[in-house]
């Protein structure tokens, strides 16, 4: 991949042509393909059609691209169909939804703040390792209500966790996640349960927990760990280094913000729409059955490409530009249904300040290099975000 | 200055006033139980589903097509059904009471 300096900003619709045309693209991923939904109207439908479009399939099978050789693991709730999913998903909500709490904001911004000011010290950052890969590792600390020293060895784990520099699926890797989360399960049942529910991690609550009257099993607390941690990687590392390349090319956007913070939570859902940080995500058919009038075979995998329906131009005026004064933006890049994204809360908090706060530190961003990450999707190629966005921040 | 009376799910009546902003937010800024407004009022996530009194249904209006569409593949929608993220607070809506769908 050759370096890039100018245009960094910008991410380039890569199923427009087909959209126009078809409402279906294809792709080959291990001998297993998959048939895209590029329309939102019918990934909405498709998405909330459970029954017809399942999740749990083989585990790691929805995944594109597929994990199945990789994992056994079933990732839980995402990997489970109502009606079973909805006593998973009961369980998590409030937990996920810790983020509106304002304690866990105010140690976020202790994070972000320490994050910025790391940066601003220095001549040069490259923003995915040495930005939002710790803040991304060190937010999760906070998610998972355990010491921010342990993210050290998550950000040890580098910007992937299934992808190397040789593989796309590096089953070695995967399995450094996996054994780290076995023996964070063993060291956590080893212990008493805490007196003080405020000492509680994530671990311990669903070891604690009970869905439909059952504990859940070690390896259910395993599913729910593996997703927490993958799911929230990648998406979250690409939509804070694709923030600031946005705003690296569109500083009075920036400016305008730190003058008009209401809008803020217009501007997170925005840049969220037009980066789109998780390309797709896959279903499996459980009947022959159509999308948009194409046959779809029984076993068969579609996928929900949520990054083409945020650029679906029946819904979206002037889909290719970033506008923050979009104030009807039902967009899907935290998914749509019952498996929304669980993570969503967590990530629009760190967006939502990170973005506020960089509006009143940074005077200016100015790239240095940087190295597309684009995926090859069958014929399409999108650029998803950065293997490394080198710049240099001015302070206010 | 409008005042206006949710009742949510497991029955608690909250009674809130605002003058400004969306209805979402007004039940955020009061923490009404099953208002989320995850997506921040942009029609994006369908966490602020709500029930209009039929009473009050012609005054406050029917989704515009994107709300529709939101609803429509919502398990719990009904005729009645809005998202309060694309109500605004007015005079308009003073004495309404509205019912938390989730």
């Amino acid at each position: 991949m050759t370096a890039k300096i100018k245009g960094i900003s910008l991410f380039n619709d890569a199923f427009s042509d087909k959209r126009s045309t078809s409402s279906l693209g294809q792709m080959d991923d291990q001998n297993d393909p998959v048939n895209m939904i590029l329309g939102l109207k019918a990934l909405r439908k498709a998405a909330h059609d459970s029954a017809t479009f399942q999740s749990g399939a083989t585990p790691g099978r929805i995944v594109i691209p597929s994990e199945v050789a990789i994992r056994q693991t079933r990732q839980i709730p995402f990997e489970i169909d109502p009606p079973e999913h909805s006593g998973f998903r009961e369980l998590l909500n409030p937990w996920f939804k810790r983020p509106l709490a304002a304690v866990y904001q105010v140690k976020l911004q202790q994070i972000i703040d320490q994050t910025i000011a790391h940066a601003l010290e220095k001549d040069s950052v490259d923003i995915v390792a040495e930005f939002a890969l710790p803040l991304q590792s060190k937010a999760l600390s906070l998610l998972l209500n355990t010491s921010i020293n342990k993210a050290q060895t998550w950000i040890d784990w580098g910007t992937h966790v299934f992808r190397s520099e040789s593989s796309n699926l590096d089953a070695d890797k995967a399995n450094v996640l996996y054994n780290y989360i076995d023996a964070e399960i063993d060291k956590t049942m080893a212990k008493a349960r805490p007196d003080d529910s405020a000492t509680e991690d994530l671990y311990s609550v669903l070891l604690n927990a009970e869905v439909d009257g059952k504990k859940l099993t070690k390896e259910q607390v395993k599913g729910v760990m593996i997703l927490t941690f993958a799911g929230g990687r990648d998406t979250v590392i690409n939509a804070i280094t694709n923030t600031i390349a946005y705003f690296s090319e569109n500083i009075n956007d920036l400016q305008r913000i730190a003058n008009e913070p209401d809008i803020v939570n217009r501007a997170v859902e925005e840049l969220l729409r037009y980066f789109s940080p998780l390309t797709q995500m896959g279903r499996v058919a459980t009947e022959d059955t159509t999308v948009c009038e194409h046959a779809i075979k029984a076993d068969s995998r579609v996928s929900l490409c949520w990054a083409s329906a945020n650029r679906d131009e029946k819904v979206f005026s002037h889909p290719n530009s970033v506008d923050f004064d979009r104030k009807v933006n039902p967009h899907v890049s935290f998914g749509f249904s019952h498996h929304n994204c669980l993570g969503a809360t967590h990530a629009r908090q760190i967006l939502r300040q990170l973005v506020l706060t960089l509006a009143n530190k940074v005077a200016d961003i100015k790239v240095v290099s940087a190295d597309e990450d684009i995926e090859q999707l069958g014929e399409f190629s999108r650029k998803v975000g950065f293997n490394h966005l080198v710049v240099s921040l001015s302070a206010k | 200055m409008a005042k206006v009376i949710f009742v949510t799910q497991n029955n608690g009546s909250v009674e809130v006033e605002g003058d400004s902003g969306s209805l979402m937010e007004l039940a955020v800024a009061n923490g009404v139980a099953g208002i989320d407004g995850d997506c921040g009022g942009v029609c994006s996530c369908a966490t602020c589903h709500i029930y209009v009194d039929p009473a009050d249904f012609v005054t406050i209006g029917s989704a515009e097509e994107v709300e529709a569409d939101m609803l429509e593949l919502d398990d719990q929608v009904t005729e009645y059904s809005r998202l309060c993220c694309q109500i605004e607070v007015s005079e308009q809506i003073d004495g309404m009471t509205f019912v938390v769908a989730n």
